[in-house]
């Protein structure tokens, strides 16, 4: 009894629970991490793909040819239930999910089929792993190259594979000019003839004098014509594109021996992982990962990459930033520094406090409701009228997004700038005031610098608070998918107007609305993996400034 | 102040140092050997010219009063040392002078304070102005956190000189006046906050003087410092009496007897005696004064 209560008073149960406590929730932030990275990552990689013969309870013989997803041992009721057919002896099966790819031809991606019945599983080398621009990936073995209709190569011949991919690669940059003619001058002239329609518009609204109008019309006109003739011309030269994209077509057989013809046009990769090395098979992944980073989503989020939306998340942050960093330490300074300490300013601050527990959604109903239908609103009325009806800044865009987090932030910006002036010393600012500066030469000159590092963990926590939110976001500006990032070369560059994509949303979109769950289920955890590293980026950053600036400041703040 | 002279100070000083003089005996501070004015035997208020006078003052903070009906002149180009228990009274008195007490805002004042002819509490006067011809150095160093250059610079640049050529001259000027120039002239544009506690006591020292006021408010500028940061400030104030008004608050006996030409003793607000320090030291006339110097209280 002595021995115990003497360990109870030595104070070392407390360690033990103090050490248990930072032990547990490091396991939990590790397997959180951990299982995102593995189930996200694992998505890349291009494993083997399988040729299954099978035979049914009723005795039909099929062929499979896919990527195994995962497996699962289930009692033989649970397949009973979901319409297998499994002998009354057996208690136990294993069923696999095999990706099948081919969903325009068969109408579905995904399947489970029982081991029961399956023949030992090969996998031929020939087989191909098409990716496709639509309809996801088709698996087959190859026939042969046509070219205008004839035949150029066949798998037999030792160059076919070499042919095939050059003339993938031909197709792909085919694809790229024809991107680059449509985005870059088509969308220019898209540009300028919608200008040339609002200036048409305004003269409308304006009334100008019957001359100066007819004059204006004339130029619009004029104008119009060029650009008409200028779009006429490259319609032509990119006609003459598309249809050299046409030339080749790729035979395949699919697992069931139906033929089908792939337009190269529509095609992506072709790969045949079974005959791949380890070592090709990482360079493989590391171009499928850079892929995912840089390229905008296809086929309703399913496939392709998510640069949007991590474009859209770091432009909206960054924004977000600028706005609620001059905001929340102007009205800290405020309230810290000139405000009469009294009981209005305890209203205040406990309201600021208050103001940081509004759940978020809340400040996407506020900002639709006040910042896009009102503020949008009428600020089309005043600027933008010659557009409307199609509103300009009266829908949800990346300024109201970032302008919503600003409010949702400003608490946390307020709350660490007053902690930070509080903490700097009364005997610096009566140093500064002793040398006869005024109160306001003070403030600027010594005080704020001194604040900055405490500045700056405020705008750390309101970019990790920002960078994950959703919910208001939905709301405010954030679409599925957005036709243009918020920044390119067009004036005025920085495109506060339009809608953008966000990481956060992207997960959820692609988690719960997605047509294709097993597609999308490995670009869930893929995307939630890039919006941690994200937003560790951002922290880091701003930290690193923090420091470099704590180190400035060194203890003057002690 | 010639060489040889100020060579004297130092080595009086430094022969002194070590002789911490015995709480019983009387007089604590062997007087005749810690002055450094052996020049002048005699010294009497009557013959000095007036800077400050203050008159009638009290002060409170809100209903309590902290300083009751002073009335006291603070010689020119003169060190003047405020003595007392901790509470007294000294520190807020020496804080009227540059109305730092302006600060806080349960702080009421009566009477007056003429500084050349003019009351500071005075509705016309600029506090900012006053606050530049009445430098201060607290008791905590506070380096503002900017280098060394900009410290001393801060003041010359609030009253908006740019020219870097008459910034450079004011702050090697000063920096050797507060005799930091040779430490740290290899250093100017260094981080303040890099320099040991004394050196940041004298840059402040410095930073105060760049401004060139006529009078510098000394509050305990040595308590958070060591012995020979300690010596380095005493040695500064005697030079910088040459040219400045100094009032020194101190709660270090020997310190105020060591560097002061004058002693004001305060007791609970009041003033209780002001004369020269070799007298107050040697020959006090109040039996208060003399318990507090002698340590009996306090």
């Amino acid at each position: 009894m002595g021995y115990t209560r003497q360990w109870f008073k030595s104070g070392t149960p407390w360690i033990w629970l103090n050490g248990g406590a930072v032990a547990f929730s490091m396991i939990m932030v590790a397997g959180l991490i951990g299982l995102i990275a593995v189930r996200g990552f694992g998505h890349f990689w291009p494993s083997d793909v399988a040729l299954i013969n099978l035979t049914n309870a009723s005795g039909e013989r099929s062929t499979l040819i896919g990527q195994l997803v995962r497996s699962q041992t289930v009692p033989a009721a649970v397949a009973r239930d979901s319409g297998e057919t499994v002998p009354d002896d057996i208690e136990l099966v294993t069923r696999h999910l095999i990706k099948l790819g081919n969903r325009d031809q068969t109408g579905r991606d995904f399947a489970w089929y029982l081991e029961l019945g399956m023949e030992p599983w090969q996998y031929p080398r020939d087989i191909m792993v098409v990716e496709r621009r639509e309809w996801g990936n088709f698996y087959g073995q190859p026939l042969a190259l046509l070219r205008e209709g004839t035949v150029v190569a066949t798998p037999d011949a030792a160059n076919f594979m070499t042919e095939l991919q050059a003339a993938v690669t031909r197709s792909i940059e085919l694809h790229e000019e024809i991107r680059r003619l449509e985005r870059g001058a088509v969308g220019r002239i898209n540009a300028r003839l919608e200008r040339l329609r609002l200036d048409e518009r305004r003269l409308e609204l304006d009334e100008p004098p019957a001359d100066v109008k007819a004059a204006e019309l004339g130029r619009i006109a004029a104008t119009r014509a060029t650009l008409d003739d200028e779009y006429a011309v490259l319609r032509q030269e990119l006609d003459v594109i598309y249809a050299s994209t046409r030339r080749d077509t790729l035979q395949m057989r699919m697992a069931d021996g139906n033929e089908v013809n792939i337009s190269l046009a529509a095609i992506m990769r072709i790969t045949e992982p079974n005959a791949m090395s380890v070592f090709g098979k990482s360079a493989q992944y590391v171009e499928r990962l850079w892929e995912f980073l840089t390229d905008d989503p296809r086929e309703a989020n399913t496939e392709g990459g998510i640069f949007p939306a991590i474009f859209g998340t770091v432009t909206m942050v960054m924004v977000m930033s600028i706005i609620v960093t001059p905001f929340g330490i102007l009205a800290a300074i405020y309230l810290r520094e000139y405000a009469k300490q009294g009981t209005m300013t305890r209203i205040i601050r406990i309201s600021v406090y208050n103001l940081a527990g509004v759940p978020s959604i809340v400040y996407g109903v506020f900002g639709l409701g006040f910042f896009v239908y009102y503020l949008g609103g009428s600020l089309d009325q005043l600027f933008y009228e010659a557009a409307l009806p199609t509103p300009t800044f009266g829908t949800p865009g990346l300024f109201w997004a970032s302008l919503t987090l600003a409010l949702l932030t400003l608490p946390i910006v307020i709350v660490s700038t007053e902690e930070g002036l509080a903490r700097i010393p009364s005997t610096i600012r009566q140093g500064s005031l002793a040398l006869g500066a005024t109160k306001s030469e003070t403030l600027w000159k010594v005080v704020v610098p001194l604040a900055t590092p405490a500045m700056m963990t405020g705008l750390i926590l309101a970019i990790a608070r920002a960078a994950g939110e959703v919910a208001p976001l939905m709301l405010v500006g954030v679409v599925k998918l957005a036709p243009a990032l918020p920044i390119d070369a067009t004036f005025p560059f920085l495109h506060l107007d339009r809608k953008i994509m966000h990481l956060g949303f992207h997960i959820y979109d692609v988690g719960f609305q997605s047509p294709n769950v097993e597609a999308a289920r490995p670009l869930v955890y893929a995307t939630a993996l890039i919006l941690v590293i994200l937003i560790m980026v951002l922290n880091l950053a701003a930290i690193s400034i923090r420091n470099h600036l704590r180190e400035r400041y060194r203890s003057a703040g002690e | 102040m010639t060489g040889e002279q100020t060579t004297n100070v130092t080595g009086d000083l430094a022969a002194n140092q070590p002789e911490a003089p015995t709480r019983r005996e009387r007089p604590v501070v062997s007087a005749a050997s810690a002055r450094k004015i052996g020049e002048r035997d005699t010294m009497s208020l009557s013959d000095e010219v007036a800077k400050i006078q203050v008159n009638h003052l009290d002060l409170f903070y809100g209903a309590d009063q902290a300083l009751k009906d002073i009335n006291l002149m603070i010689p020119e180009k003169r060190v003047t040392a405020f003595i007392g228990p901790s509470g007294c009274g000294k520190s807020t008195l020496l804080r009227c002078f540059n109305r730092m007490n302006d600060l806080v805002d349960i702080c009421r004042i009566k009477g007056e304070i003429v500084m050349d002819g003019k009351n500071i509490y005075d509705r016309d006067v600029d506090v900012a102005d006053l606050r530049r011809s009445v430098g201060m150095v607290f008791q905590k160093p506070n380096p503002f956190p900017k280098t060394i250059y900009e410290n001393v610079a801060y003041g010359l640049r609030l009253q908006g000189v740019t020219s870097r050529r008459v910034l450079d001259e004011a702050v090697e000027k000063s920096l050797r006046a507060a005799a930091l120039w040779d430490e740290v002239k290899d250093r100017l544009q260094d981080n303040a906050f890099g320099m040991s506690g004394g050196q940041q006591q004298r840059l402040v020292i410095a930073r105060a003087i760049a401004i060139e006021p006529e009078v510098i408010l000394l509050d305990e500028p040595a308590s958070a410092l060591d012995p020979i940061s300690t010596l380095k400030i005493e040695e500064l104030i005697n030079e910088l009496k040459q040219d400045y008004t100094i009032i020194i608050v101190t709660h270090n006996m020997q310190q105020a007897a060591r560097v002061s030409d004058y002693t004001a003793f305060m007791y609970m607000g009041n003033l209780v005696e002001y004369g020269d320090t070799d007298t107050m030291f040697t020959n006090p006339k109040k039996k208060q004064t003399e318990d507090y110097i002698t340590g009996r209280y306090g």
